[in-house]
């Protein structure tokens, strides 16, 4: 009962205490306030914003000779000209590594929002009518989850070719039949709670019914879900990267310049590690932002 | 029963569903299989010839009858790139990706389950901080930059592990060669199934009957136990479920980088050069893996929360 009405954002209240005489107390407001008391979700922000900002670096400030060889400077170790070292064409792996974020945020955040959207309608759809119409829906939805994302997007890939935009409509088309079953799998379990049954029994339309009561119910565990699928994508990408499928060379993404750096694993571990430890650290603070938000959306856990 | 029929034939045309939406990515795909296999001693002739041998230069409809007829057959016919049979090629690599996925699912529950728990029942201690810290770096580190780090500091810094390959037949042998890539496969989902163990645990322990649970006295054991574990356990088991299939898709990242044989290897490495008869038949092998597990935990559902087994 008490998310669906607070979720709505239509009723508010005045709050005495803390938040000062006068601050409206919204769903929205509360939540904001208990993400800001998680350290963990914080930690997160402060990467994400980190990456977000290491991507418009990325973006405009990226010095003109990044991708140019320099073979007479291959494989430096870390050091004060080179702070993350050099790669095995000479090249500075602290430009590349941040030339490399505007193409993770790309692909992160445009496929989510594209699988999310159609992923979560499908879901909603098959969820409530589980007839004909959802068995139809939830058999194609197996049928593409059948696929391991990694196989559904090669496929893809070899449909489309190599290339940024290809790798984010086969990432955001793997993601998709994921968030259709989860939340087909919200759906049944919330349309079988006792507020959807009186919902309906006073005749509340159907859409009302989806729209009002079973989606804001949902909601968190599809912000979870979207903040740990960017995470996902940017793995994925740089999986099809590593695998050659990506942007051509020389684009520095992050997956190329591991693939680059596993034949001289053994002398230069760093042309490895440091795009190793963007990617980590990238889609630990993307996580870290999903586990924030779902503790602060879940009120349960937050009147505790 | 009943049930578990309507589900097998559920499972039998999700089957064959994805075998159609596999038939047309592949072969809407632009590029001619014959000039990739031919490359440059590639004339008019050999090109008409060959596709004349491989049924390429029949249409599209004929020749999706012809591959259903044949997957339903098990004739999967001769593979492009490997000059042989499809169904021996493939038994030939099949056990070391078998092997691989159970040692890589072993380490997927052995890790995140007991991680996901220990988060869960000790909410906000510092045992939940460092469960969830690990189980946050399996899932942010991606399979290969962990496989490649553990080759690093294990193999080529300690020597404790081969670099590359399957070993020698031997179990010993094959063993040793086995653990570095199931702990790379394996990592990363049992990090994701920590998460969900913990999720899922958590929103159980929130329910009321929980609360009455605590309330008429019983102990913390019992009321994980009885009450809360076995409801938990079904976004667990789907999750396990998901899982086998992104694990089946992982292991080729795994055999590439370890230099193992596998069928992910080869799946991968016959999509790039459109191998058709062998990816087909790779598709064929792996999405009947993943319906047949997917049924089985579909079937588990209802006995883990009987409340589904009407819904």
């Amino acid at each position: 009962m008490r998310d669906h009405v607070a979720a709505s954002g239509t009723r508010t209240a005045r709050a005495n205490g803390p938040l000062g005489k006068g601050a409206q107390r919204t769903f929205w407001r509360d939540m904001a306030r208990s993400f800001r008391r998680n350290p963990a979700g914080m930690v997160g922000l402060i990467l994400v914003l980190v990456f977000l900002v290491a991507a418009a670096w990325g973006e405009v400030a990226t010095p003109a000779g990044t991708n140019r060889t320099h073979l007479a400077s291959r494989l430096r170790a870390p050091s004060a000209q080179h702070l993350l070292g050099t790669d095995g064409q000479g090249r500075d792996i602290l430009n590349r590594v941040l030339a490399g974020a505007p193409l993770a945020l790309a692909v992160g955040v445009l496929s989510v929002a594209g699988g999310a959207l159609i992923g979560c309608t499908l879901g909603l759809i098959a969820g409530y009518y589980q007839g004909k119409v959802g068995a139809v829906i939830m058999r194609v939805v197996d049928a593409l989850l059948a696929f391991p994302t990694l196989l559904l997007a090669l496929a893809i890939m070899a449909t489309l070719g190599a290339g940024l935009t290809n790798v984010m409509i086969a990432v955001g088309f793997s993601t998709l039949p994921r968030f259709a079953r989860m939340m087909q799998a919200e759906v049944l379990t919330i349309s079988g709670r006792e507020f959807v049954t009186a919902a309906r029994s006073i005749g509340a339309p159907v859409r009302a019914i989806l729209v009002r009561h079973v989606l804001p119910n949902a909601l968190s565990s599809v912000l979870v879900m979207a903040t740990l699928y960017v995470s996902t994508a940017i793995l994925a990408e740089a999986t099809l990267d590593f695998l050659g499928l990506g942007p051509q060379p020389p684009t520095p993404s992050w997956g190329s310049m591991i693939n680059d750096g596993s034949s001289v694993l053994q002398l230069a571990p760093w042309v490895v590690l440091f795009p190793g430890l963007a990617i980590t650290l990238t889609v630990l603070g993307f996580s870290l932002v999903g586990d924030g938000l779902r503790d602060a959306l879940d009120t349960r856990l937050r009147e505790r | 029963m009943n049930q578990i029929v309507a589900r097998l034939a559920q499972a039998v045309l999700t089957v064959f569903g994805a075998l159609t939406i596999v038939f047309f990515i592949l072969h809407l795909t632009p590029g001619d299989p014959v000039q990739i296999m031919l490359g440059d001693y590639a004339t008019p002739e050999l090109i008409s010839a060959l596709r004349q041998h491989y049924g390429l230069d029949r249409p599209l409809p004929v020749q999706y009858v012809t591959f259903l007829k044949n997957t339903v057959t098990g004739n999967f016919g001769m593979s492009l790139s490997q000059k042989s049979d499809v169904t021996v090629v493939i038994r030939s690599a099949m056990s070391y990706t078998v092997e691989l996925a159970i040692a890589a699912m072993i380490v997927t529950c052995v890790i995140g389950i007991p991680l996901g728990m220990i988060a869960a029942l000790k909410r906000n201690t510092a045992a939940d901080f460092a469960a969830m810290v690990i189980a946050l770096l399996g899932v942010a580190t991606p399979g290969f930059l962990l496989a490649l780090l553990m080759i690093y500091l294990l193999s080529y810094r300690l020597g404790w592990f081969p670099v590359q390959g399957a070993g020698s037949g031997g179990l010993g042998s094959n063993l040793h060669h086995l653990i570095l890539p199931a702990v790379a496969l394996g990592f990363e989902s049992s990090a994701l199934v920590a998460r969900t163990t913990r999720s899922a645990l958590l929103a159980v322990l929130g329910e009321d009957y929980i609360r009455t649970a605590r309330a008429k006295g019983l102990s913390s054991r019992a009321v994980v136990q009885t009450h809360a574990l076995r409801p938990a356990l079904v976004p667990i088991l789907a999750v396990l479920g998901l899982y086998f299939g992104q694990l089946l898709g992982g292991a080729g990242i795994a055999e590439i980088v370890f230099g193992r044989p596998g069928l992910g290897k080869l799946l991968i490495d016959a999509i790039l050069v459109r191998d058709y008869p062998l990816s087909q038949a790779l598709i064929f092998v792996f999405l009947v893996a993943v319906i047949g597990v997917n049924f089985v935990t579909d079937t588990l559902y209802g006995f883990a929360d009987p409340r589904l087994r009407w819904s």
